[in-house]
């Protein structure tokens, strides 16, 4: 018999459904995928096992787990189950823990709860399972507050606090969705090694296809609330019989029809960074004693031609950011130079910085987050016209939002909605229409594409690779997602703490990387390819 | 924590020294001559020019700033215009009224909006919810000299429970004295605890939608634990700022209950000196009160601290 055994269940939120007759079963041991893009129910399938949904949200059909009727169960009961018989590890590390709680006592918390035990008995099993997920006694003594970790170890508190009693089903939302490459596959190594360990049942959710494919023995598709498919990973992602599954891991694999690039050697950069330096203080040492300075930026120099499309990739924390916001002259570098088109960025006062502004936009990864709830998106694109010399007329201004709206794929006639009508990947078109208005020679691109689901990542992608060729704009991809680096780019520099530690084209480096860092992103990297062929033989 | 405490300090400190320069300052400027208010209209100018040199309001600005900013320091606080007694016992007398009265009602403010905004959270939406935050709507529109005549009324007037107004001292036992301060304080504190408790209720709402609560019931905490052990504590750093904000209210802003109860507090006092241009009153009560309000956000400052672990490392 199945261990979670999930039977035509269908969820609505204020009578908007939300799940519609979901199947879904997984064995003790077993590690069962579940993938879609964001909206499709993959959380609320989770939350549903979990009986954590939503106050106004109703499910009916049959959950059951373990013998016994979730749906129908008591809250007391259910409140036996949680944290004991089922663990959850969610998305965001960052918030997952309470501040101020020391992980001592959230460990310990759940263990005194559900065994009786004492608090001498429950900090001693919390520390044992701390050391077993990788924070040893020595660095993260229980009395640490979460303030003190990275999001990395954050994670590995809550998959302590999800496995301290060694739950029989464990359900991981996107564990490593916030995670760089080379701590998403700690992560994910750290729940395979516990899942074999205790023999646990696993439901992976993840909206990443080759990550999925790599950690599970089973995967469900879903969509808009449907289960689309469900089978074997082998045999379900090699065969690709399913069309929203084939369409599913072409958009994760996607990669942008370029032409091949041009020499870019024979004209002059259009933006040279020179052995730039960017120091933090340090936290004082005492009141009369300074610390010693962090060097996010540690003498970085590099070129960019006209028309070139140049990754900048590393791990988070490496000083990707903080370079990136020097180059738009958002931060003075400590030392060194930035010129664009010749002119020295980094002395300029922000008057003499406008005419320079013009020629280089940014694009962020969130894009609500970017813009103003209460702007039409007239209003939204047209902010950068202010740099411009000369005064825009109304129709004027609004002939040119119609034309870059038009550039990006979005009708004239968005111009008078506002963001919250647009969906992710439409805001994201918005952000880029706004970045390339004054037709700059240089968009910085900051993890563009990393809040978009895949088929609308491809869409993305696509836009970016069609400017650079249409317009000539030189881009600064910012990313951890190497696969985003080989779609659009042509020369990679791989950053490693705040030092360039890498720098090619991007095929040679990403396919023969020389140095550790990049070694490490590449092997980290998740390979759909790759994930398959190991999949298939095993299964067969 | 020790370079965080020092900074509230020293941060504290430079407030005192601005607000003694206000407040000189903004009395200089002010029209009316003490010396003249003192002798009345029909003084002669030898009398007034005498009084003058008698005050020392012929002295240099800098050097009569100095010496009151001395005088404050070494708790002389130098004689009252219009009273003719020094304005140290003057404000002594009135801070054993106003200061336990002001502690009264703050704790009677807390004790009754936490259990109320810690009530409505946890019942968000439902009849309890809406019944608790309609009494704090309408403790917030109540006008409290009403609410105090409704008092009085009720337990001094009907149940003679205690005095209407007046109050007998400490010498007298503390029992009395209390009595007497019970009234003022449940008229003071129900307006506050009004506001307390839909602060508390919003901050816990706040707090209850966070991840980490999440986490804790994923945990198999149950909900009433969850908002004890986790929400509560995190929903606390708006509530101690309302918390500071009114104590300094509670200490000087009470002239209304005051007068209703016939006490003889600080804001009778600030009130009379003001009208009876008795700036010497005013200055030291004013000062007094800035002092008040900084000791109390330091206090609240080092709850933060206490509250919220992150604090403690940033400076």
């Amino acid at each position: 018999m199945s261990l979670l055994e999930i039977e035509k269940l269908t969820v609505d939120i204020g009578g908007t459904p939300i799940l519609k007759g979901i199947d879904l079963s997984i064995a003790a041991g077993e590690t069962v995928g579940l993938v879609g893009e964001s909206g499709s129910g993959k959380s609320m399938t989770a939350l549903t096992v979990m009986r954590l949904l939503p106050h106004r949200a109703r499910a009916s059909g049959r959950v059951i787990f373990d013998g016994i009727d979730i749906l129908a169960a008591t809250e007391e009961r259910m409140c036996e189950l949680r944290g004991d018989d089922i663990g959850m590890v969610f998305q965001e590390p960052m918030t997952a823990l309470n501040p101020v709680k020391t992980i001592g006592e959230q460990v310990a918390e759940g263990i005194r709860w559900h065994t009786g035990a004492g608090r001498a008995e429950a900090e001693e099993r919390a520390r044992r399972i701390l050391d077993r997920v990788g924070l040893p006694e020595a660095k993260f003594p229980l009395s640490r507050y979460p303030h003190e970790l990275s999001g990395g170890q954050r994670q590995r508190v809550v998959i302590a606090i999800a496995c301290a009693l060694k739950p029989k089903l464990l359900i991981a939302d996107e564990p490593t969705t916030a995670l760089d490459v080379v701590l998403q596959k700690q992560i994910l190594d750290l729940l395979r090694d516990l899942v074999q360990e205790n023999r646990m049942g696993l439901l992976l959710i993840s909206h990443d296809l080759a990550v999925v494919t790599d950690m599970s023995d089973r995967v469900t598709i879903m969509r808009h609330g449907e289960v689309m498919e469900e089978g074997e990973t082998a045999r379900t992602l090699s065969g690709q019989v399913h069309p929203y599954t084939r369409q599913l891991a072409e958009a994760s694999m996607h990669v942008p029809a370029r032409t091949i690039p041009r020499v870019y050697d024979r004209q002059a950069p259009l933006l040279e960074v020179n052995n730039v330096v960017r120091e933090y203080p340090g936290r004082r040492v005492s009141l009369l004693r300074k610390g010693t300075p962090t060097r996010a930026v540690d003498d970085v120099s590099f070129t960019i031609h006209p028309g070139q499309s140049t990754a900048l990739v590393g791990r988070s924390g490496c000083g990707k950011s903080t370079l990136a916001r020097m180059i738009l002259a958002l931060d003075r570098p400590t030392a060194g130079s930035i010129r664009l088109s010749g002119e020295e960025l980094t002395t300029k006062d922000e008057a003499a910085l406008k005419p320079l502004r013009r020629n280089m936009q940014v694009v962020f990864q969130d894009p609500y987050g970017s813009f103003d709830p209460r702007h039409r998106v007239e209003r939204l694109v047209a902010e950068p016209l202010h740099l411009l010399d000369r005064r825009i007329g109304v129709a004027e201004r609004r002939e040119m939002v119609a034309a870059a709206l038009h550039e990006v794929g979005l009708s004239s006639r968005d111009m008078d909605k506002y963001p919250h009508e647009f969906s992710g990947g439409q805001r994201q078109r918005i952000s880029i229409a706004r970045a390339i208005i004054t037709r700059p020679k240089l968009v910085v691109a900051d993890e563009p594409v990393s809040a978009l689901d895949v088929s609308i990542r491809a869409q993305i992608l696509d836009l970016f690779a069609d400017l650079n060729q249409r317009l000539g704009v030189a881009y600064l991809f910012i990313t951890h997602d190497l696969t985003v680096a080989r779609a659009i780019t042509d020369d990679v520099l791989v950053m490693h703490d705040g030092r360039i530690v890498e720098r090619g084209r991007t095929a040679d480096v990403l396919d023969d990387p020389q140095s550790d860092a990049a070694k490490d992103l590449v092997a980290a990297a998740p390979d759909l390819h790759r994930a398959i062929a190991r999949r298939l033989r095993e299964q067969g | 924590m020790t370079a965080y405490l020092l900074k509230r300090l020293l941060i504290g400190a430079a407030t005192m020294v601005v607000a003694s320069l206000v407040v000189f300052a903004v009395l200089e400027i002010l029209p009316g001559d003490p010396a003249q208010l003192m002798l009345g209209m029909n003084a002669t100018p030898d009398a007034l020019a005498a009084l003058r040199e008698q005050m020392g309001l012929n002295q240099p600005l800098l050097f009569r700033y100095l010496d009151w900013v001395g005088g404050l320091l070494t708790l002389d606080l130098g004689r009252s215009y219009t009273y003719s007694v020094p304005v140290r016992d003057l404000v002594a007398e009135r801070l054993v009224v106003s200061l336990p009265l002001a502690i009264i009602a703050l704790f009677l403010s807390t004790a009754i909006a936490l259990p109320v905004g810690i009530f409505a959270a946890a019942r968000r939406g439902r009849a309890g919810d809406a019944v608790s935050m309609g009494a704090a709507q309408l403790g917030v529109a109540i006008p409290n000299f009403w609410f105090a005549l409704l008092l009085i009324y009720t337990f001094a007037v009907w149940l003679r429970l205690v005095p209407a107004g007046g109050f007998p001292g400490w010498g007298g036992g503390v029992w009395p004295a209390l009595k007497a301060l019970i009234l003022p304080a449940v008229a003071l504190a129900l307006p506050q605890a009004a506001i307390l408790a839909r602060v508390t209720r919003s901050a816990l709402i706040e707090v209850l939608g966070e991840d980490y609560i999440r986490t804790a019931r994923a945990k198999g905490m149950p909900r009433r634990y969850v908002l004890w052990r986790h929400a509560l504590r995190n929903a606390m750093i708006p509530v101690l700022t309302i918390l500071g904000l009114q104590f300094a209210f509670l200490l000087a802003g009470t002239i209304i209950i005051e007068n209703v109860f016939y006490l003889p507090g600080l804001g009778r006092l600030v009130f009379q000196a003001i009208t009876q241009r008795d700036l010497i009153v005013v200055e030291s009560v004013v000062m007094l009160l800035v002092a008040a309000v900084i000791v109390v956000n330091f206090l609240v400052d080092l709850s933060y601290a206490l509250v919220d672990p992150r604090l403690r490392i940033r400076t």
